[in-house]
């Protein structure tokens, strides 16, 4: 007898994007091409540009929490809430041992340090002036050991570091989680504060990677010919994520159904991407959702408007989709609001879940030239495109140091 | 430093450390913790405050002396006054 393995589906969405506070304000941005992407003061460096998100942190947190907690606290609680509250789950009356916090995060913790270290500088660094908040806003299960502290959880809660790969890395464990049985509710996802430390913004200045326009809202280009780097942002979205059975049993609302994921390295380099490895992950995917290519019908590519890296993934998504998928549709939602970092593919995911409902493909904005190198079928360019069927919903995201994530939902039929 | 002056110094960095709270009838005789939310880590706030803002070192085993603003101007007074301020 083979071993099924649960059907997880997702039942609430919680998010804030630089250009977005719920999903239904995201969405139609996508929809509108308004992008979120601003002028912002960075510690040493001046006025760069970056996604800055503009929920309302004092929703559901009191001003002492935010002062003793992080940004990436700050916004985890505010996703986690929102998620809960659009899935219609009775928390209250739910066993708090049996959910499961379950949050991605490129980084963390650079933004307090340097912030206690600029702090100490005032007084000649003498180190007695070192914040005793440091280790609890430091640790790397802060954002969501703040989320099970706001919710009164008493399950695991936890990060998952993933650099840029982390949202889907989020949602993959938590649908893992449920399947194994250790928890029977999960909130999970992706988050960032990175635009609040200078040190990601400096560090891809270096690298030669960081995104310059004079309109700040066309600098995160992905495929254009004259893009020149990353827009930082920051952001989350967190899902609720439930067996189905157990969806089904209270009524709940079903946004999709979590079809197949693959998680693997490139074991090549620290930061250049590997298309080979990038078809793998996509092909391995494909192959644990039972699907074959031309079963996709939108694929959201992680192009983060880098020179090379939007390149080498066309190249990966070519080598798997070749031309013979003609109602696969591919867009980029980073042309939006930037790199959201460990949230960039949760929320990627989120812009493109209403699309089971619409069948409208969001486009990739701001392809004033498509770079010739960037080209692939159905590539989805500045209109949004009104297509015949959308049943699926292909969501990659890599990250640094070679990590690399595909993760497939596709439209819940009972 | 009067005392009173010295209560308004504490009172300042409270209403920092603990925005949320409503400041306007603490009782100067009867301790803070048990007039207001204040954790260990909020305690440790206000010790931090003074050593920044003030430039008073609180020993550990002096911490018992913040336990009220009345006990607060009884201890800090003459620290601010040796300060010369």
């Amino acid at each position: 007898m083979s071993f099924q393995p649960a059907r997880i589906v997702i039942t609430g969405v919680g998010l804030t994007a630089p250009n977005g506070n719920s999903l239904a304000e995201f969405r139609q941005n996508l929809l509108d091409g308004v992008a979120g992407v601003e002028p912002m003061d960075v510690r040493y460096m001046g006025r760069l540009i970056a996604g800055v998100c503009h929920y309302d942190a004092l929703k559901y947190q009191k001003k002492k929490e935010l002062r003793v907690g992080t940004r990436a606290g700050s916004i985890s609680i505010y996703c986690a809430r929102e998620a809960l509250a659009d899935s219609g789950v009775n928390f209250d009356a739910m066993p708090k041992d049996r959910v499961g916090v379950y949050i991605g995060c490129t980084e963390h913790g650079n933004v307090e340090t340097e912030n206690e270290i600029y702090a100490i500088s005032k007084f000649d660094y003498d180190t007695k002036y070192w914040s005793h908040y440091h280790n609890p806003r430091t640790v790397a299960n802060n954002p969501a050991g703040e989320t099970s502290l706001n919710l009164g959880t008493t399950g695991p809660a936890y990060t998952i570091g993933a650099a840029c790969a982390a949202g889907n890395l989020g949602l993959i464990h938590a649908a893992q989680m449920l399947r194994l049985g250790e928890v029977d509710f999960a909130i999970c996802g992706g988050v960032s504060e990175s635009i609040h430390t200078f040190g990601i913004f400096a560090g891809f200045k270096s690298q030669n990677a960081l995104a310059t326009h004079e309109d700040p809202k066309k600098a995160s280009r992905p495929f254009d010919r004259d893009r020149n780097g990353i827009v930082i942002s920051e952001g989350g979205a967190l899902y609720t994520l439930e067996r189905l059975d157990d969806a089904l049993a209270r009524g709940a609302k079903i946004y999709g159904e979590i079809a197949g994921y693959c998680v693997n390295s490139d074991a090549s380099d620290y930061v250049l991407p590997n298309p080979g490895r990038q078809a793998e992950c996509v092909r391995k995917a494909l192959k644990n959702a039972g699907m074959a290519p031309q079963d996709i019908h939108i694929i959201n590519t992680h192009a983060t408007s880098t020179p090379m890296g939007d390149i080498q993934e066309c190249e990966a998504i070519r080598a798997v989709f070749g031309e013979g998928c003609p109602d696969t549709y591919v867009n980029n939602t980073k042309s939006y609001i930037g790199h959201c970092m460990g949230a960039a593919g949760a929320l990627e995911l989120a812009g493109n879940l209403p699309s089971f409902n619409d069948l409208v493909v969001h486009p990739s904005i701001n392809v004033d030239n498509l770079d010739p190198k960037c080209e692939l079928p159905n590539l989805v360019l500045n209109q949004p495109r009104k297509v015949a069927k959308v049943d699926t919903i292909l969501n990659n995201s890599f990250g640094m140091l070679g990590i690399n994530s595909t993760l497939i939902v596709k439209r819940f039929v009972a | 430093m009067t005392k009173e002056e010295c209560k308004q110094v504490v009172l300042d960095i409270i209403a920092d450390i603990a925005p949320d709270e409503d400041l306007t009838n603490i009782k100067p005789d009867v301790r803070l913790r048990d007039q207001m939310e204040l954790d260990s880590m909020d305690f440790l706030d206000i010790v931090m405050e003074l050593r920044k803002q003030h430039g008073i070192e609180v020993p550990e085993a002096d911490y018992p002396q913040l336990a009220s603003l009345d006990s607060c101007a009884e201890y800090l007074t003459p620290k601010f006054i040796a300060l010369g301020k």
